[in-house]
């Protein structure tokens, strides 16, 4: 099982920094934009007339304050995910010994 | 699967809404009983919900020079069944829309049914179907997770295609010109989310068999 998921987690690995190592395709008006901010592009190429009505309440400050909240949102899934994988692989560990500890006492 | 902040005219915006939110409500009391009736499992849908948390805040690269996220959905799909997606996903979504001006409130319905309704039923359908062919239990939540996260972007091209129809080729011409935006990029994001997701899994059906089986999940303790 470890073996597999080391496996996985390196083909996870070559599948993200590959594209950032193979040559960009041509044209590119600017390397790695957002497929979001692509999509929106479109629709002003579909209907050049349509202004979005809405504007978001708050908008991070700069580049930094975004990049913090983007870091603090993987940060708090992580901790939490870390965190209930640790307490299980603690809780299975401590079974085991105990089992381990009934089975020889016999 | 973010349509930014009022690029959904008020129509569509509204209709969305209403849409979605049955679903949301619907959610809401489908987690309240699970949690009465399998408190056990609190902290697991907890783990779940972060999975998409972390999934949707790391933009990853994709060979055709663009960046996009993937969704995290999957996961709880298939543990928790897909309903109880809805409003975790919605959770992701608010606060993104919030906090980092990704996505909107306006267009928060079509978001959440694109990545917190579609995508989950989607994955769990899958899910069930595969196991149902007897696919080992890491094919069935590869494709399972893989096909949710492209089932999001399809149904957000739709979305847009049907708010934005093409003067010459009319809602299905501007739905493929959508699809063509937002596919090369996800398409490898969606394998990587498949992979991180089996990784997950496997993980739960080594440490996590108590939880697993009271949501009877891949009985028989497949390896």
């Amino acid at each position: 099982m470890k073996r597999t998921n080391l496996v996985l987690l390196v083909i996870v690995l070559a599948l993200t920094i590959l594209p950032l190592v193979l040559p960009l395709p041509a044209g590119l008006k600017e390397p790695f934009a957002g497929a979001d901010g692509q999509g929106m592009a479109a629709v002003t190429e579909i209907d050049p007339e349509y202004k979005p009505w809405f504007e978001p309440l708050w908008e991070p400050p700069s580049g930094e304050i975004e990049s913090l909240l983007f870091a603090l949102q993987a940060a708090l899934g992580s901790g939490l995910l870390g965190y209930y994988l640790g307490l299980r692989r603690g809780q299975s560990q401590r079974r085991e010994q105990e089992q381990d500890r009934v089975n020889a006492g016999d | 699967m973010h349509i930014a902040e009022g690029f959904l005219p008020p129509l569509h915006a509204a209709a969305w809404t209403a849409v979605s939110l049955p679903f949301v409500v619907a959610s809401a009391w489908r987690i309240n009983r699970l949690m009465r009736e399998k408190p056990e499992t609190k902290l697991l849908l907890a783990a779940a919900g972060a999975y998409a948390f972390i999934l949707s805040a790391l933009k990853l690269p994709s060979v055709t020079g663009s960046c996009s996220h993937a969704t995290g959905t999957g996961l709880g799909a298939i543990l928790f069944g897909p309903s109880v997606m809805a409003l975790l996903g919605t959770i992701v979504l608010v606060f993104q829309a919030l906090l980092l001006a990704h996505g909107g409130l306006t267009t928060l319905g079509a978001n959440v049914f694109s990545m917190a309704i579609a995508g989950p039923w989607v994955a769990y359908a899958v899910f069930r179907s595969a196991q149902w062919l007897k696919a080992p239990l890491a094919v069935s939540v590869f494709l399972a997770a893989m096909l949710g996260d492209w089932a999001t972007y399809l149904v957000t091209a739709g979305q847009l295609g049907l708010a934005f129809p093409d003067p010459a080729s009319g809602t299905v011409g501007a739905w493929l010109k959508f699809v063509a935006v937002f596919m090369p990029t996800q398409l490898p994001l969606a394998i990587i989310e498949g992979l991180l997701t089996v990784i997950v899994v496997n993980l739960l059906t080594q440490y996590s068999r108590d939880e697993l089986d009271a949501l009877a999940f891949a009985p028989g303790g497949a390896k």
